[in-house]
This record gives structure tokens, sequence and C-alpha cells, in this order.
């Protein structure tokens, strides 16, 4: 089984904090981390190597220090790292960025399943798992909670809804998309920490994935941003103090409006 | 190759591209903006904030596109079970605003099973013409046929703009669609406006994973697409009687043609009420002690209509399931009353639920964050709290 994980790196929002004067995020000091809902796509693919036997390769695309992103899953237990990093790529809205990974995953040659995060904790958007599995034209399910079945040629998952979940049957290579209920990952283990120092990782170029240049970056990106601006932070409002039931019974006839 | 350069004659030393920057790449030297290019993502933050048009982000050119042939407003109105789903609605009342300013018709993309009859409904709720694909296989979602008859009938009809709900199944279908048009696609707008000059879509959203707005156009691809989550905008009334027109399409069965193949559609009693849908959320944290004391929102909840919500810690502690979670790791919501008991306020969390319409913290440490986004605070017990919240909303709802 040829699995492939695509990981991004992102800043870690436990250490994020608010200026208070200018209401903006101060960066300082924070570290960048694996989008914490690849983790749950590196535990579920270093599974399924487990359990199936095969390759588990983990990818990115990103600026030079996203290497450190690929080494932690090594050490997680993914066996090949490969950073696809290039000037070329700045600016990517996730059309252009969807594009780069495909074209890195087509080099790759034959796989069975890509795994990815529902959605990057920076970005939310959710659209770079399924754009990739349009620009390779295979199959993909989204919010998989559950692994039900799997075989180099077919799998059976569950799909998380809004109501409950779908069971969904798919032949591979296909795409999925996982969310946080599917497993709990585990720590990185001492061995695989020391893999993980001395793993080559492999590092692409635009001209190593056979990419359009037209398409790559910002040149390939559709949407662009024009104006970007701090919104007013939300304000605390009325302190209400009293014995539980007068402040209760204040807050009734405050929100009976709002509540009918 | 897409470039940035500091035009040093009009750079004034205002620092304010430095402050905008979402990856730190900036910083002042001899009173000048230097970019670290190892740093940089051409995001474009700086350009839209320096007043003095001191940055230059160029484009390499692309072939300049005729899209005088797009026109009109599209919502993708989700169904599930014969259902018109709500989000399809706000989009309609959001959809028409646009509409009016382009000055072009607003137009309802329905597939599914036996649909047709809900056509008359989106035309009472604003639809100008409603696009009708009615067949067997499309009577519940499958990626395949929906990806593709919703790129064909855009490439056949060319709308300007096309709206879809930021649910699991709009997610999955438009993300797909905007690459297979090559198509801009801006994912859960919590603003959008029209630029009448230019006929763009003004696109607004969070950004960067903080409290950073961002507008984002779609210059010279169409259709320039969006989608929006639920409770975000408006929905649109009923006008009795409004019709629209029907426009029935049909497609060589290869269209409907789906790899994947749904076996079975479960519902699950602990996610009926989806928290991204209630009007009102009765949410808590690890300041309510224990799963019995959780328990106790449940009725709240309940006369207040509502669903339950929690913080990871809650959810952690596994007083209740993960669907329930509100943040970041969870969902995003944003009803109309917020009720966060025993919450303290950790950003994760107040990024999935500050954008509430009132929100009401109760909590018994008077510095918990979450007293600074709440429009009323309450220090005290929650244990003694919700209960008699539940009796005084009881008493002025006459339940």
């Amino acid at each position: 089984m040829n699995i492939i994980v695509c990981i991004k790196q992102v800043p870690n929002t436990t250490d994020v904090r608010i200026d208070p004067v200018t209401n903006t995020l101060i960066r300082d000091g924070v570290e960048s981390v694996i989008n914490p809902f690849d983790a749950y796509a590196i535990e579920e693919a270093v599974r399924l190597k487990e359990r199936l036997g095969g390759k588990v390769t983990v990818l990115t695309m990103g600026p030079p220090q996203a290497e450190n992103a690929l080494r932690q899953a090594i050490g997680l237990g993914c066996d090949e790292g490969v950073l696809v990093s290039d000037r070329k790529f700045a600016g990517a809205d996730t059309w252009a960025t969807s594009y780069t990974l495909a074209c890195a995953i087509e080099k790759f040659g034959e796989f069975n399943v890509i795994l990815c995060g529902k959605q990057a904790s920076d970005g939310d958007t959710a659209q770079v798992g399924p754009g990739i599995s349009a620009h390779l034209d295979i199959p993909q399910v989204t919010y998989v909670r559950k692994i039900e079945e799997i075989d180099e040629k077919r799998a059976k998952v569950e799909r998380m809804t809004e109501e409950g979940y779908d069971v969904v049957e798919t032949p591979l290579p296909c795409l999925f998309t996982v969310v946080k209920e599917i497993n709990t990952p585990r720590m990185p283990s001492l061995k695989g920490m020391m893999r993980a120092k001395s793993a080559k990782i492999a590092k692409w170029t635009a001209a190593d994935i056979d990419a359009e240049p037209a398409l790559l970056g910002l040149d390939g990106s559709p949407t662009r941003v024009v104006k970007v601006f701090t919104p007013e932070p939300r304000k605390g409002g009325e302190l209400l103090s009293g014995t539980a039931e007068e402040v209760a019974g204040e807050l009734a006839d405050l929100l009976k409006e709002a509540v009918i | 190759m897409a470039s940035i350069k500091i035009l040093l004659d009009q750079c004034t030393g205002c620092t304010l591209c430095v402050k905008t920057c979402p990856f730190g790449a900036i910083h002042m030297h001899e009173r000048k903006a230097v970019i670290d290019m190892a740093k940089c993502t051409l995001c474009g933050s700086c350009v839209a904030a320096c007043k003095f048009s001191a940055i230059e982000l160029e484009k390499a050119a692309g072939p300049k596109r005729d899209l005088s042939a797009y026109k009109d407003v599209w919502v993708f109105c989700e169904q599930k079970k014969g259902a018109v789903q709500s989000i399809s609605y706000e989009l309609l009342g959001e959809g028409r605003k646009l509409a009016d300013k382009l000055g072009v018709s607003l137009c309802a993309v329905l597939l599914g099973s036996g649909v047709e009859d809900m056509a008359a409904e989106l035309g009472e709720r604003g639809a100008d013409k409603v696009y009708v694909v009615d067949h067997p296989a499309l009577a519940s979602y499958q990626d395949d046929p929906y990806t593709e008859l919703l790129t064909r009938l855009v490439q056949e009809h060319k709308p300007e703009v096309l709206l879809c709900g930021a649910t699991t199944i709009g997610r999955s279908l438009v993300s797909r669609v905007a690459i297979k048009a090559g198509a801009g696609l801006t994912a859960d707008c919590t603003g959008l406006d029209i630029d009448a000059k230019e006929r763009l879509l003004l696109q607004t959203r969070p950004a960067f994973g903080g409290n950073i707005m961002a507008t984002i156009v779609t210059p010279n691809h169409r259709p320039q697409m969006a989608t929006v989550r639920h409770k975000v905008m408006k929905e649109a009334p009923v006008t009795k009687g409004r019709s629209a027109e029907v426009i029935k399409k049909s497609y060589p069965e290869e269209a409907f043609a789906s790899r994947t193949k749904l076996v079975d559609m479960v519902a699950e009693l602990s996610s009926t009420v989806n928290i991204s849908e209630a009007d009102v959320i009765v949410a808590g944290g690890r300041g309510m002690g224990s799963k019995e004391n959780f328990a106790r929102l449940e009725e709240l909840a309940k006369v207040l209509g509502g669903a339950v919500g929690a913080s990871r810690s809650a959810v952690d502690a596994d007083w209740i399931p993960y669907s329930h979670q509100v943040g970041q790791t969870g969902k995003t919501v944003c009803p109309k009353l917020y009720i966060a008991c025993g919450i303290s306020g950790q950003i994760q969390h107040l990024i999935g639920m500050q954008s509430s319409k009132t929100i009401v913290a109760i909590n018994k440490d008077p510095d918990a964050p979450i007293f600074k986004v709440a429009t009323y605070g309450i220090v005290g017990d929650v244990n003694d709290l919700v209960p008699a919240l539940t009796r005084e909303f009881k008493r002025v709802l006459n339940k």
C-alpha cells in the first residue's frame, strides 16, 4: 500500500497572543507546527502501513523551514519526506497550491491513498484536499471519521455529516480528508526521533515537478487580496451582580426578546 | 514570475506595512521598508495597507480574458431528503442584493431526485430563474455527479458569481468545481459586496488564522465563487405568489456516473441538534466540574430551544461528544445567543464563537478572558446560576 500524506506547517495558535493596543497578532516567538488536523492524517497513514505494509510518504509545499514539519512526521512513523519549495510558489491561493501538490504527486507514480487533514488551522478553507483530487481526477471522500475496510483496490469509509455519518465505498486510488474523530495520534518514539534527525528529505523545485509556470504561485492564483484590516475588537459589556436568583431573573428579562 | 518591491521614493517610513504583514517579513532600515524574501508569501496584505502606493506587487500578465459573456448571480441550493436547507435561503437573501447591484438575474441551482416541486419555493425566496437537474442518481449527494453537473452548468451558462454554503457538502463540492472551471474560490466569507464599476465580488473573510480580516477579489477568472457559513447572512423573506422561471436541464447518462458509492446514511442522536444551525447555544467548559453538572446545560438549552456546545476541555473530559465542540478544532458558530458556562475563553475557543450576536458568560474567575467578549457577564458559580437561569427563562417564556 503506497500512502501519501499532505501536510502544512502553520503558526502554533496556542502561542498566538493579540496585541492589546493595535489588536493585531503578535507573531514574535510563535513556533511553527504541523497543522493540528494533519496529525490525524499522519497517524491514520502510519496505522494503515502497520496493518497492510507498504510505505508512507509525507509531502508539503512551503518555505525551506517547512522541512522541520516533514522531520516531525517522520518521527511519527512516516517513511519518506518530500519538500516542494520554490520562490515561484509564493502567493499561491488554494487553486495554485492544489495544482502544485498534484504535480508533485504525479511525479511519485503509483499510489493507493492520499490523506489530508480536513483543513488547515491558519486558512480554514478545506479547499486544498478536494482541489488535489480534482487536479488528479481521482475520487475523494471528505470528513472521513473511520476507515472501515481497505485493501489495495477499494475502501469503505465513514464520512461525517451534519446529521451523523454516511458509509461510502470507493475504488482506490482515492483522496481522503480526515477529522479528529478518526484516531488518537501517538507521541513520537525515541527511535522515530532518531530517524527523523538523520532522514534525507527530498527537495523539489518547480522545474522538478514539471509544472506549468503560469499556473504557479501568485501568477496561477485566481484570487487576490485587495484589503486587510483589523476589525474592531469586541468590547466586554455589562457585569451583572446580585444573588443567583436576582441575576438570572434580570438576564432572562434582558434576553427575552432574543430567545422568542 | 510574480515579484514584490518597495518603491523607495514613495516609502515614507510610516511602518504601517510592518504592522500589517501577517508573516513578520517586513522591517525598517534607515526609515525605509525592507522585505525579507525568505519570509514573504506575496500575500499582498502590505500592498493593500500602504497609503502611499509604495509597494508594488507584480504579477506576470496572463492573457487578458474577455469576461463579458459572464452574467447573473447563482446560488447552489443544497437539499437533503427532499428539503431545501436553510443555508440556501440565507444565500438567496444575500444573492438578491448582489444581483440587484450588478443589475442581473438571481438564479438558483437545484440538483436532486424528485426536486422539481421545490423550484416554486425558491422563486418565493427571490430567485428569478431556477436551473433544475432531476435524476435518480442525484437523490443523495455524491462528489462525482454533483461536481460534473455543476461544472457543466457553469461552463454552459457562465454565471459571474456563484455562492454556496460552507457546509460539509458545499465545501467538498465547490472546491472541485473551482478547479475544473478554472475559477477563483474564497471560503467562509463573512461579508460580500460588489464593486459595480469593475463588476467584482468583494469577499471579506478572517485571514491568517487570527483576527485580521482580508477582502479578496477574483479579477480575471469567472465565476467568482464564494462559500458562506450558516447564520452569517439573513434569510430571504418569502413573497407569496412570486415565481421563478424553471429551466429543466438534461445531460447524457455519463454525467451522472459516480466512482464512489453511498452505502448507508446514518443519523446519530448526539449530533441531531446541529450546533452550526442553532439560534441559541448553551455551552459548557471545564468549570462545570463534572459530567453530572454538565448534563444540566441540556435542560437550559431545551427551555431556550437551543443546542448544547462545549469547549475542548469538556470534550476531552468525555462529558459530551466531539460533534458539540466549539472552537478552532471544533465548529465555528454564530448563533443569536451564546451562553458560555464555566468556559474561561482561550483564544482557540473565542475564534469559534466570538461573532455570536449576544454572548453571556458565567465564570467564577473575574479575570477570565471570556468576559472581554461577553455582552453580559456574571461572576459566580455555574452550578447555582444554570438552574436559576433555567427557572427564570421558563418564567419569562411561560413554559
